[in-house]
């Protein structure tokens, strides 16, 4: 049994095997390599990166994709205000 | 209006709208809006997986990116870093260069920085981006956009998703005369009308989300947003009549007993 490590994916802590690359992440949690980019301690990997780049205790994953999306919902919702309510 | 083309850097487009893909119910639905808007080029977000629920479906697998051209966008970004950044990962995440640049100031109203815009701008055209700037309506600016090497320029109508329509056909209309390459009025239009006004004014392609998604009917607007477009365009070409304060008999006098 590989010795375990922790990193941050998305934000939120996990545990891994030591040793596991990128790739082996994605593979576990079932996202398809064609239309992610991920993001390893804020560095932007090229896909053909995934298999080597290893993961060690600590690191910081982001793995982003696309969305529906024209412009962000206004957060606030404050003095949103209607000027004609058709 | 067979040969009538919208070309952005090298890329052929036949309709001149261009939609988001926000806001809508589900998926199908926004696949069915954007069919019935006829357009060819659709924006999205790019957003963290969801890791703790892969069942989740992907945007792409309703929007062929053979089909359409995609548009992501760096929207949500306040500063030059965020927008950079999210360039980057789109451009990593994707298969072109394009890029909807987005550089808001303000939360309440979305307003562009264009300080910001024009370093990010700056920034992502050395590294090979095709640019397509989100920016105000003012004619100073754009002209900066284009200096920098931005493809096309696209200046708002009004706040995003406000729906107030054209607020500034005049320098809507300067930055039409002024500027050498394509303009796409991008966010504030409201309604069909508001579509038809930017494009008899002159504008190269129109770009809409809320208005579409948000209305009662997406699909029904979807379709009324390409009529729109399409007769705007014609009007724009066929060069309407000048505004006159008196009456212009359109019968003939002769002939009249």
């Amino acid at each position: 049994m590989a010795e375990a490590i922790q990193i941050q994916v998305n934000g939120e802590q996990r545990g891994c095997q030591a040793g596991a690359t990128v790739g082996d992440l994605l593979r576990e949690l079932a996202i398809k390599t064609e239309r992610v980019a991920v993001e390893l301690n804020l560095e932007i990997l090229d896909r053909k990166e995934f298999d080597q780049r290893g993961l060690k205790q600590g690191d910081r994953v982001e793995i982003l994709s696309f969305i529906g999306g024209g412009a962000p919902a206004n957060v606030h919702g404050r003095g949103r205000g209607v000027v004609h309510a058709e | 209006m067979q040969n009538d083309r919208l070309i952005i850097a090298g890329r052929e487009f036949s309709s001149r709208l261009f939609v988001g893909t926000g806001k809508y119910k589900d998926f199908a639905e926004t696949k069915k809006a954007i069919e019935a808007s006829g357009a060819d080029v659709v924006t999205v977000a790019v957003r963290r997986v969801n890791i703790t629920d892969r069942s989740k479906e992907n945007l792409l697998d309703y929007l062929d990116p053979k089909k359409y051209t995609i548009l992501p966008n760096t929207a949500g970004c306040y500063n030059v870093e965020d927008a950079v950044r999210y360039a980057r990962l789109a451009r990593a995440a994707g298969v072109s260069d394009l890029i909807k640049l987005e550089v808001l100031g303000d939360e309440r109203t979305l307003f562009p920085d264009t300080v910001g815009l024009l370093e990010a701008a700056r920034i992502l055209v050395k590294e090979g981006f095709i640019v397509l700037p989100y920016t105000n309506d003012d004619p100073i600016v754009a002209q900066k956009l284009v200096d920098i090497g931005c493809p096309a320029v696209m200046p708002l109508a009004a706040p995003i998703g406000s729906g107030l329509g054209i607020r500034n056909p005049y320098n809507l209309k300067i930055i039409m005369e002024m500027i050498k390459v394509p303009i796409v009025v991008d966010a504030g239009v409201g309604t069909a009308s508001d579509a038809a006004l930017a494009m008899e004014l002159g504008a190269d392609a129109v770009l809409m989300n809320t208005a579409i998604a948000g209305a009662q009917d997406p699909i029904a607007m979807a379709e009324a947003m390409k009529y729109a477009v399409q007769a705007g365009r014609l009007a724009y070409k066929a060069g309407r009549i000048p505004r006159k304060l008196y009456a212009t008999a359109s019968s003939p006098i002769e002939g009249m007993l």
